[in-house]
């Protein structure tokens, strides 16, 4: 060992391990079980809809249910194709989307770039209670207000039910999802990058969109992917207003099933266990499950990635 | 003079008026998100306003909405929100002193519980429920009680304690460490008797910010079979039903009166949520460190 290394490290040099502190060994074991719930959590999850679903798929062929266009698992002559139910999730998802995406964004840019320290402090609570509102609420509000206003103030002809109020009030859900998370990317962004903009001749608007928009854009990616996941995996809004018909169309003012509707309606508790409409519930969930843990992983990949960049 | 005037006629040249119209659109944004909001508060205060009364808070469910209250459901939906307290905070706050302070990053089943959370944290709150359905409810036979829902609601809302937590506790600056660990503590003192202390604010904002989300989330608390009618006030081991719970369910009745009775509940889902994230964002500011 020669001196410098003594001087960069003393701690080490200067305490050799003696005994081991069994407390502290105690301890080290308790935190570990504590995040090992988790993943025991997963494990239950990915168990629970598995078991039940590789049951239902010896009574139901795999690729009658993949590629199968009628959904009818209650009627006596049952049907298990899950496409409507696919459609019905990703058009509403996709308007919702429409609706979600630039607004989030809009919103992310303005904190981000325009906005005061003084008017964010007062912009982010609001936002934040944007994102508190329970689910229920917000299927109530687009059931008894969206699709009233749709059909009177605005004049589109939709069902009582219908895809496009859900979509509308989906995409509303989401900005705060949206506009924290690309906010957090944009704020990662090196202060250097917009200076050297501005530096440049660049006025607001070119920093914003040409500088730091690209710069962030893996973390506003990031963004989108989990909000199109959220989005997909919410039930109560599609439940309370999209309704329970389960049918391919892609017009949204018709009535839709989604996944999450169909086995919240299905799954109240009452099904027999067993029962093929039992199963139903964990091949369709294991959809759902399969679906969304694509996405997440995309996008906890590309947070990953800007923060590697800027942090 | 006449060149002033020339100048001031010809206007701002066009990026200004390029980057004005841009405000004015993030703006726009902002104001739709914001607008939506505020029409959704008063349209449901406005409707359910008739409906809020006492009979509301304390009677039981009826069929006839003139006669129907939510106390059952009241009362479940603060067990189960003491029940989610209860087991997810310990849980959270454990598991993020594991990950910050204990776990070796160079490990891969660390990097593994990592990327775990954070995709639990966006696992829909239904898929919980069918784990719920499966597991808790049939499996172990606990049953459809009150229990069975806090467990389940632990279970959402646990990745967003344990990262809240984690942003706490990351933010005390390493020096505190540092200083204990000279004074001759061990790592547990260190954590238990200045790391943890120093995060509290922080701890409690995201607890209460979690708990807010548990007590307004409906759909799992259908799968693990929250029923519709219950006429007595719920036990640990018992039959319940919850507030958001009750609130589809007179969302679906048709009859009108019922919709008024749901938007009223919302009404008081609204209150109970709201002042927990007032809360939140209260001890936030108050509490905020500047290191």
């Amino acid at each position: 060992m020669s001196a410098d290394v003594t001087v960069a490290r003393p701690a080490v040099v200067a305490l050799p391990r003696k005994r081991i502190r069994w407390g502290e060994q105690f301890v080290h074991l308790i935190l570990f079980i504590a995040a090992a719930i988790s993943v025991l959590t997963t494990v239950g999850i990915v168990l629970s809809l598995l078991l039940p679903a590789l049951e239902f798929f010896r009574e139901v062929s795999p690729l009658d249910f993949f590629t199968g266009t009628t959904w009818a698992p209650l009627f006596l002559d049952a049907q298990f194709g899950v496409l409507p139910l696919v459609v019905g999730t990703l058009m509403i998802s996709f308007w919702s989307a429409l609706v979600a995406f630039p607004l989030g964004l809009g919103v992310a840019i303005y904190l981000s770039e325009y906005a005061a320290p003084r008017a964010t402090a007062f912009l982010k609570p609001i936002l934040e209670i944007l994102a508190a509102i329970p689910t229920v609420v917000l299927g109530y509000f687009a059931l008894t207000f969206v699709t009233p206003f749709l059909r009177d103030q605005v004049g589109v002809q939709v069902e009582i039910f219908n895809a496009l109020s859900a979509s509308l009030v989906l995409g509303i859900m989401l900005i705060p999802t949206i506009a924290t998370l690309s906010e957090d990317a944009m704020a990662a962004v090196p202060r250097d990058l917009r200076d050297g903009g501005y530096a440049l001749g660049a006025d607001k608007l070119q920093v914003s969109t040409r500088i730091v928009v690209p710069a962030a854009i893996s973390g506003i990616i990031a963004a989108f992917v989990l909000g199109f996941s959220r989005a997909v995996g919410e039930t109560m809004i599609v439940l309370i207003a999209a309704g329970q018909l389960a049918q391919i169309t892609f017009d949204p003012r018709e009535t839709v099933e989604t996944i999450t509707a169909f086995i919240g309606a299905t799954g109240n508790g009452d099904v027999p266990t067993g029962s093929i409409e039992y199963k139903t519930i964990f091949a369709v969930g294991l959809t759902l499950f399969v679906m969304t843990l694509v996405m997440n992983l995309i996008s906890i990949r590309l947070v990953r990635k800007y923060r590697e960049v800027y942090e | 003079m006449t060149v002033v005037d020339g100048a001031l006629a010809s206007g701002p040249p066009r990026r200004v008026w390029r980057n004005r119209l841009f405000q004015g659109a993030m703006l726009l944004c902002m104001l739709v998100a914001f607008g939506t909001l505020a029409v959704l508060l008063v349209d449901t205060l406005v409707t359910g306003w008739p409906a809020l009364s006492s009979q509301l808070l304390t009677g039981l469910p009826s069929t006839l909405p003139e006669e129907a209250g939510a106390r059952p459901a009241i009362l479940a939906t603060l067990y189960l929100g003491a029940l989610v307290l209860l087991f997810s905070v310990p849980i959270g706050v454990l598991t993020a002193v594991y990950l910050e302070e204990y776990a070796n990053r160079e490990r891969w089943w660390n990097r593994a519980i990592e990327v775990n959370i954070q995709n639990l944290a966006a696992v829909p709150a239904i898929v919980y429920g069918i784990l719920g359905l499966a597991f808790i409810v049939r499996g172990i036979g606990v049953g459809r009680v009150v229990l069975a829902g806090g467990l389940i609601l632990t279970l959402v809302v646990l990745p967003t304690v344990v990262v809240s937590s984690r942003e706490a506790i990351r933010a005390v600056p390493d020096s505190i460490r540092q200083g204990a660990f000279a004074l001759g503590a061990t790592k547990w003192q260190v954590v238990w008797r200045q790391v943890l202390p120093a995060a509290i604010p922080g701890i409690a904002t995201g607890s209460i910010l979690a708990l807010s989300r548990a007590v307004g989330e409906t759909a799992p608390l259908i799968m693990v079979g929250a029923i519709t009618y219950v006429a007595f006030n719920p036990t640990l081991f018992g039959a319940y039903t919850a507030l958001p719970v009750q609130i589809y369910n007179w969302t679906r009745q048709p009859d009108v009166d019922f919709q008024t009775l749901a938007a009223a509940g919302a009404i008081v889902l609204l209150v109970i949520v709201l002042t927990m994230n007032a809360v939140a964002i209260f001890l936030r500011n108050r509490y905020r460190k500047q290191w």
